[in-house]
């Protein structure tokens, strides 16, 4: 009796399983059809991939590493303030989308905004923000202002516009109410509300996701070059289609490294702001 | 309303000054540090504006030919393009889908190896994590233009270009979900004489399968959005068409292009939710 519920249990299980790995491989089909893909051309072009790798690696040699390695770095100081343009232009982007994205937060949030039609137009900007890549952003502003940092800073600045306001608009749902509606007991104004018993209650979270967009925010700052929005991305665009090949692992190397520290250094702070957090 | 305050102000003030210090007047030295950071993240961006040379006449100028295009965008048409736009985002969300499923499949095994609690190797932990952060330090249009010079223009050099960083991304979820798996299961599998793939297979998988799959499903979600804008370097997709009609000012076919994109991204975005909340309930994953 037992088991046979047990073997019912397991083929219905199975039945399922196999079903999902039918959708999937259905899907997977209809995908190489319409993606071209080709497995001789990839075969092919496995061993282009290794020795591009083997290429682009530096000729280091043990008897004259100084020389070589600063042969590899030859234009390190330009590449370095390119690098430098690229994090200011994540940092002002991050900066202003995420003050924008902090005052409309509220204005999206459902407990502090009763006007459903205003809430709505406030959240449906955002997600338009949002699901617009920042590159598109960016590939329009270009037109409108031109080569350089500007457009790719504005570009960013209004995606993360987009991706903090919805996310703090959910954490904003979700604090307290009582705290709230403590201090509307005493008189104050919507502002003075949402100063007083929102903003210590989503401060912490705030931080630690605008930290992580920074973060974002810099991987992305470092290909808005790809589209003439300034940063390292057009120096890389540059030696990767005339196939410098050293000088594309230079600056790839700058770059992880810098998005590696920059990770390490949030990673560390949000810990820290969590840890405070978490002591209260 | 009004008597409350008054009584509250008059009769509790002082007692409860005199018990939360720190909340009704914050040591000055608080006071300061707060300061401080606020000036220095002001001030970083005040020098970063000078830097990167904002400048109002030209912000102004800007926004007003971003008027006049926005103007020229209604009403978007097709412009008989149709046809072609349509195969342009079948092509996206084949990159997407193909990506994060051969991202998936080859994290699969990669994150067993950099889990501490598997392998329990610290030095195989040590330097594969490292190697899945490298890989996801380079952005995907970085890794686009890399795979073009090795399989030529086209969308295939996109499906690996999206592959190759989401393989980077879900070797460090999978394996942090591994971590964090509980040991239980694994140890009644040990008890029966099982080896260490069974511990896997009957211990490990049936935990972290769902977990899996829903971020594999998330990042399904955020590909398509990253599969719009591969075109731009040439790796296929819609993202050809955008850059394409950008460049060549039609603007109501721009806003076509960005009217579907936001169609599809959304319709995705809907359903990939829908599945999630069916595998493991409101559980909450990273946000790109």
């Amino acid at each position: 009796m037992l088991l046979g519920h047990y073997s019912a249990a397991v083929a219905a299980k199975r039945r399922r399983a196999l079903l999902f790995a039918l959708a999937v491989a259905l899907c997977a089909t209809l995908a190489v059809w319409g993606g071209e893909v080709d497995l001789r051309k990839f075969v092919e072009g496995l061993p282009r991939l290794w020795s591009y790798f083997h290429d682009i690696m530096p000729k280091l040699r043990l008897t004259h590493f100084s020389a070589d390695f600063a042969e590899w770095f030859w234009n390190w100081d330009v590449w370095l303030s390119l690098l430098a343009e690229t994090l200011l232009v994540a940092y002002v982007g991050t900066f202003l989308g995420a003050t924008i994205g902090f005052a409309l937060c509220f204005l999206a949030s459902a407990n502090l905004v009763k006007n459903a039609f205003a809430r709505a137009c406030v959240r449906r900007s955002l997600e338009f923000c949002r699901t617009v890549p920042d590159i598109v952003f960016a590939l329009l502003f270009v037109y409108a202002l031109g080569l350089g940092p500007v457009p790719g800073v504005v570009a960013i600045a209004i995606h993360t516009t987009g991706a903090l306001g919805k996310q703090l608009a959910e954490v904003v749902e979700n604090i307290d109410m009582k705290q709230v509606e403590g201090v509307r007991s005493t008189g104050a104004t919507w502002v003075e509300q949402i100063r007083f018993a929102v903003v210590p209650q989503v401060l912490s979270n705030f931080v630690s996701y605008t930290l992580m967009r920074f973060e974002i925010n810099v991987r992305g700052a470092s290909v808005m070059g790809f589209v003439g929005a300034g940063g390292i991305g057009q120096e890389l665009l540059s030696s990767i289609r005339q196939f410098y090949y050293s000088d594309v692992s230079a600056i790839l190397l700058m770059i992880i490294v810098t998005v590696s520290v920059i990770d390490l250094l949030t990673e560390r702070l949000r810990h820290r702001l969590l840890g405070i957090e978490g002591r209260q | 309303m009004m008597s409350r305050t008054a009584r509250l102000t008059d009769v509790d003030r002082g007692r409860l000054a005199e018990s939360y210090p720190d909340v009704f007047r914050p040591s000055p030295w608080q006071r300061v540090k707060a300061l401080t950071v606020i000036v220095a993240l002001v001030g970083m961006f005040l020098f970063g504006m000078v830097w990167l040379g904002f400048s109002f006449e030209k912000l102004a100028t800007g926004i007003g030919r971003l008027g006049v295009v926005v103007g020229l965008m209604f009403p978007p048409s097709s412009g008989g393009l149709l046809h072609l736009y349509l195969k342009g985002l079948a092509e996206t969300l084949a990159i997407a889908f193909l990506g994060t499923m051969l991202a998936s499949l080859l994290a699969f095994p990669v994150a067993f190896v950099a889990a501490k609690n598997v392998v329990g190797q610290r030095i195989l932990h040590f330097l594969s994590r490292r190697f899945l952060d490298t890989i996801r330090g380079v952005d995907t249009l970085i890794w686009a233009l890399i795979f073009i010079n090795v399989v030529g223009l086209g969308p295939f050099a996109g499906i690996l270009a999206v592959a190759m960083s989401d393989f980077g991304t879900f070797g460090k979820l999978f394996s942090e979900a591994i971590e964090a798996a509980d040991t239980g299961p694994v140890d009644g599998v040990t008890s029966t004489g099982g080896s260490v793939l069974h511990e896997i297979r009957f211990g490990i998988v049936p935990q972290v399968l769902p977990i899996m799959l829903s971020q594999v499903l998330y990042y399904f979600e955020s590909n398509t959005r990253s599969a719009t804008v591969i075109g731009i370097v040439g790796a296929g997709g819609i993202g050809l068409y955008l850059s394409n009609e950008i460049h060549q000012q039609n603007w109501d076919r721009v806003a076509f292009l960005i009217v579907i994109i936001l169609i599809t991204v959304a319709a995705i975005d809907y359903v990939s939710s829908r599945l999630r909340f069916a595998l493991i309930g409101r559980a909450v994953i990273a946000h790109d």
